[in-house]
């Protein structure tokens, strides 16, 4: 009810990592997401929601500009990490990316052993000098992955013969041993049973210590339980962005409300 | 439950996103060169396709035209009497001729001379030609008849400049004195290359003979083979492909069968070739040589090829279709035929014409039933009445032309090539054109 | 069955381990008696020896371009080079053999043979394992092309998000990710195309010679399973004798090895592409 008080935090307590002003994106004729403008808090988890099909995947890929290998796909605006537009002419994707990671909803997992599987960003980034230090990173991205002690007897088995929750947390494993600034998670728990997800959700709550963490989610309670900030998308509009906190309880628009108590979406 | 052990890691140090640090420029250096890869890969391919398509047309053109001399001739009736009186008649014809070709030539104030030899060099016996003509043609007596005669096969390679003046050693083909002669033969304009008509319409001519091998004989043994391969492979391939694909229990068996169609089509060809051999000449005692043999090996080798495309077009066909027909109640039966099918022809007739073409240019079973080094006497009559009177086919006939030891058979069988190639083609384009103005989605 | 029967037929008038051991090919020409040596062995070496040529072409070339195409080009470059290389594709197979004999063979004579541009006398004659084996390489690339574009495609994109997701480039992802899944399916193709080669006639008929040979000169003709099946059956020999009924062993022998391999090959494709359905 105070809007005073939620925009006095945001700007006094976070620094903003990702800023994002008027932006467009195009599939081709599609206008998948319009005008949206949105400042991403640094060591805070972000949460985006609202019914599917309204560009919430979209902007996400915009962020580490995965949507660069969707030939259809044309983005207007400005996005800037740190300050920097990241959409600049010289700016190098693959550098972005492996300073904004992503997880995606299905579990990915490469047709390798579990160790190459987390090994495979360190290595392409050059993060090792030896192999020691390459084991440390692994073990280290696993235990935060909190799937650790369920593979250190089996880590050269291949990570597609894991359970698909196991496969989930391989693949944020797999994106935190990069050591990424931002972490961009789409939809990371709808295809996990319960305990994995909150297995998920703790380590999300963990990895906001030191990154900015933005996370797609279809699910209400998960978005309240694990974010900071929110923010609400509709057919492509951002409708409303704000303190998690104060967008579950008081909505200030009709449209998020009727979308939280479940009436559209 | 978090087991995590977090320990700052020493974060490279820091550069601005506009800037490639060392290690990303060299793994985009990698990346570049990893593009350049494909493109060489592409180019090499190409390039491939490029030479082949030069080396047919430049060693396959001059198969289309032929040096020629030709004269316009007189001859009188007494001078025909007094020449069928003779014990060498084709010798006073061949006379008759010099006679004439020496006057033309000092009618355009070249001085040359030659002897009668040189002229038999470079035309052959002309004197057969001569008397076949007016004994069959006697009403053409004392009237100029205009007479094309084809130079020798050395003669022709002199004027497509596969012998050449320093090259060639005096012997009793041709000698360098005569291409003196052709030179002003060829300024006179008495010799020159025209199109060679009989190499698209004639038969081969036996091993001494390249300069009059012509591939029309095989085109039509080619053309009965076809025949025979459309009309067995396809019924038999469409029925196969019905039943597979609609009344076919899924079971073990189906299942087996559809793999072996599959195997079948990668079986070697020369495997069909000795089946055939054994089964329908040894065993059947069909007759060697026959377009029937070949077009019964190639239709087993087609049969694959049109089951698998009919099957996909009948798969690519809804269900909704046979659902509606069969709500309609038609019967099953009625359903396939009356609506299933019409609807796959496009695809059929398509997969039908890309196996044909296939089986157009297959040779090595060809080899095997003997349509090899057949040389076809009494074209066309003797031979153009049936399927199992002995015939070559266009590949068969190409590969014998290659076998020969004579190299001036290698440009007719580069000629030949390119004529097979522009039915190839066109079977493709129909087929393109086919496939375009029938698609269709659902 | 008529196969079997006139193979049977062979090993009655020949023995088998002669066939399946001798080092040695020197058929005595009929009608002249004497005894002959069958042995299937330099024939199948002189077949392997071509077709493995055939894949060191086919197989680099065919695969990057079939990624090249299929991850790189873009739709223009796509629909305009896969045609092209699929007209090599749809040429028969004697055209190539012709070009193996009148093209190829003086070539690589001018190059490696007495008096060439490199100064070596490797190379005697035009028909040549090397002969041979590169127009068939050339033949086979459509071929690897088609079948590895195929199966590069099956491999699901949600895979290469992810290795794009961490920050690698796009070779590095083809290269770690793409071909590592796709591996298998392009073994498939490789012993598909290793079939073709095996089982292919016209192209060593023209190109690769007629001396059965145990040698690993590439630049020395040599001959091969299908070779011969033509020239012991296109004489003008009697059905009856172990000279020509020894082609009908060879065909046996042929129809098996390459019925093994597609039908391993087959297996290991069909199993990929259920993977990832
Ligand atoms: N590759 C694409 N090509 C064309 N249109 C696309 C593509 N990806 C997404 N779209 C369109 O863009 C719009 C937004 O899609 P997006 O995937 O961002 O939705 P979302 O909010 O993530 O939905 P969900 O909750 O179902 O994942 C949709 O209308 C979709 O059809
Ligand atoms: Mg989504």
């Amino acid at each position: 009810m105070d809007d005073q008080r939620i925009i006095e935090r945001t700007t006094v307590m976070k620094d903003i990592k990702i800023a994002a002003t008027n932006v467009n994106v195009f599939y081709g004729d599609t206008h998948a997401i319009k005008d949206v403008s949105v400042g991403i808090e640094d060591k805070a988890v972000t949460a985006f929601i609202g019914p599917s099909g309204c560009g919430k995947s979209t902007f996400l890929r915009c962020l580490n500009r995965m949507n660069d290998t969707i030939d259809i796909a044309r983005i207007e605006g400005k996005i800037e990490l740190d300050g920097e537009d990241i959409y600049d002419k010289r700016v190098d994707p693959v550098q972005l990316r492996a300073k904004v990671g992503m997880v995606f909803q299905k579990p990915n997992p490469f047709p390798k052993s579990i160790y190459d599987n987390v090994a495979y960003g360190p290595r392409i980034h050059g993060l090792s000098r030896n192999k020691a230090e390459l084991d440390e990173i692994v073990e280290k991205s696993l235990r935060r992955g909190a799937i650790w002690n369920e593979v250190k007897d089996r880590l050269d088995q291949p990570g597609t013969g894991l359970s698909g929750g196991q496969q989930q947390r391989l693949c944020i494993a797999r994106a935190v041993a990069t050591e990424p600034e931002v972490l961009l998670m789409d939809e990371p728990c709808s295809a996990l049973d319960p305990i994995a997800t909150a297995q998920i959700e703790e380590l999300i709550d963990d990895l906001k210590q030191r990154y900015s963490v933005v996370i797609v989610t279809h699910s209400m309670q998960q978005a309240a339980r694990v974010s900071q900030k929110t923010a609400f998308f509709h057919l492509g509009d951002l409708v409303e962005y704000g303190e998690t906190g104060h967008i579950f309880t008081n909505p200030e628009d009709s449209r998020t409300e009727s979308y939280i108590t479940g009436r559209i979406g | 439950m978090t087991d995590a052990t977090i320990t700052p890691v020493p974060s490279p140090p820091k550069t601005p996103l506009t800037e490639a640090d060392p290690r990303t420029k060299k793994r985009n250096a990698a990346e570049k060169r990893f593009q350049y890869y494909g493109i060489a890969a592409i180019a090499v391919g190409l390039f491939f396709l490029i030479v082949l398509m030069v080396s047919i047309v430049r060693s396959g053109l001059p198969a289309f035209t032929q040096a020629v001399v030709s004269v316009d001739f007189t001859l009188t009736e007494e001078q025909y009497d007094e020449a069928e009186a003779q014990l060498f008649k084709t010798a006073a014809y061949q006379s008759y001729f010099n006679a004439v070709l020496r006057e033309e030539l000092r009618e355009r104030g070249l001085d040359v001379d030659f002897d009668e030899a040189a002229i038999e060099r470079i035309l052959g016996k002309t004197g057969g030609t001569l008397r076949e003509f007016f004994r069959a043609n006697e009403d053409q007596l004392g009237q100029p008849v205009s007479f094309e005669l084809s130079a020798s096969s050395r003669v022709d390679g002199y004027f497509k400049g596969r012998v050449t003046r320093e090259a060639l050693q005096d012997s009793r083909f041709l000698q360098q004195s005569d291409l003196d002669l052709v030179d002003a033969l060829a300024d006179a304009g008495i010799v020159f290359s025209a199109l060679n008509w009989n190499f698209i319409t004639g038969a081969d001519s036996g091993v001494d003979n390249p300069g009059g091998a012509g591939i029309g004989a095989s085109v039509v043994g080619s053309f009965f083979m076809m025949l025979v391969v459309l009309f067995l492979s396809l019924p038999i391939g469409v029925a196969a492909s019905i039943y597979l694909e609609e009344f076919a229990p899924q079971n073990k068996f189906t299942d087996l069968i559809e793999v072996n169609i599959s195997n079948l089509a990668a079986v070697p060809s020369i495997v069909f070739g000795i089946l055939g051999l054994a089964v329908f000449i040894q065993f059947m005692h069909l007759p060697q040589s026959a377009p029937l043999v070949g077009g019964l090996v190639l239709a087993l080798m087609t049969l694959p090829t049109i089951i698998i495309s009919t099957r996909a077009s009948l798969k690519a066909v809804p269900p909704s279709i046979r659902e509606a027909a069969l709500g309609v109640g038609a019967s099953k039966m009625q359903a396939v035929f009356h609506h299933v099918l019409p609807l796959a022809m496009p695809g059929i007739l398509t997969g039908t014409i890309i196996g044909l073409a296939q089986a157009l240019g297959e040779t090595a079973p060809l080899l095997l039933i003997g349509m090899v080094g057949f040389v076809a006497r009494g074209y066309p009559d003797g031979f153009v009445a049936g399927f199992t009177d002995p015939n070559s086919a266009m590949p068969a006939q190409i590969y014998t032309w290659a076998a020969r030891a004579d190299v001036s058979f290698y440009e007719k069988a580069w000629g030949g090539i390119i004529i097979l190639l522009v039915f190839l083609l066109t079977m493709n384009a129909i087929a393109i054109i086919l496939r375009r103005r029938f698609e269709r989605r659902w | 069955m008529a196969l079997i029967f006139n193979t049977v037929e062979f090993f009655n008038l020949y023995p088998a381990s002669e066939f399946f051991t001798s080092l040695s090919w020197a058929p005595s020409f009929s009608g002249r008696g004497g005894s002959s040596e069958l042995g299937l062995l330099p024939l199948l070496w002189g077949t392997l020896y071509i077709s493995i040529v055939a894949l060191i072409v086919a197989v680099p070339i065919g695969l990057f371009s079939a990624i090249y195409l299929s991850e790189y080009a873009s739709s223009n470059v796509r629909s305009f080079a896969k045609p092209l290389l699929g007209i090599l594709a749809g040429i028969p197979t004697i055209v190539y053999g012709l070009f193996a004999l009148l093209t190829v063979g003086p070539l690589l004579v001018s190059v490696f043979g007495d008096g060439g541009w490199l100064g070596v006398s490797w190379q005697g004659g035009g028909r040549a394992v090397m002969t041979a084996g590169l127009v068939m390489g050339i033949m086979l690339i459509p071929f690897v092309s088609s079948l590895s574009d195929d199966i590069i495609n099956a491999v699901p994109q949600s895979m290469r998000d992810g290795s794009y997701g961490l920050g690698a480039t796009k070779s590095e992802t083809i290269r770690q990710v793409v071909l590592p899944a796709a591996l298998p399916g392009i073994a498939g193709a490789i012993l598909l195309a290793a079939s073709r080669a095996i089982g292919e006639t016209m192209i060593v008929v023209l190109g690769a010679g007629a001396a059965a040979r145990l040698s690993l000169n590439p630049f020395e003709a040599m001959t091969t399973v299908t070779a011969k099946i033509v020239s012991q059956l296109t004489g003008d020999s009697d059905f009856a004798s172990p000279e020509a009924l020894v082609a009908f062993a060879l065909g046996m022998s042929l129809f098996v090895i390459t019925l093994t391999l597609n039908v391993i090959a087959l297996y290991i494709v069909r199993k990929y592409r259920e993977q990832y359905d």
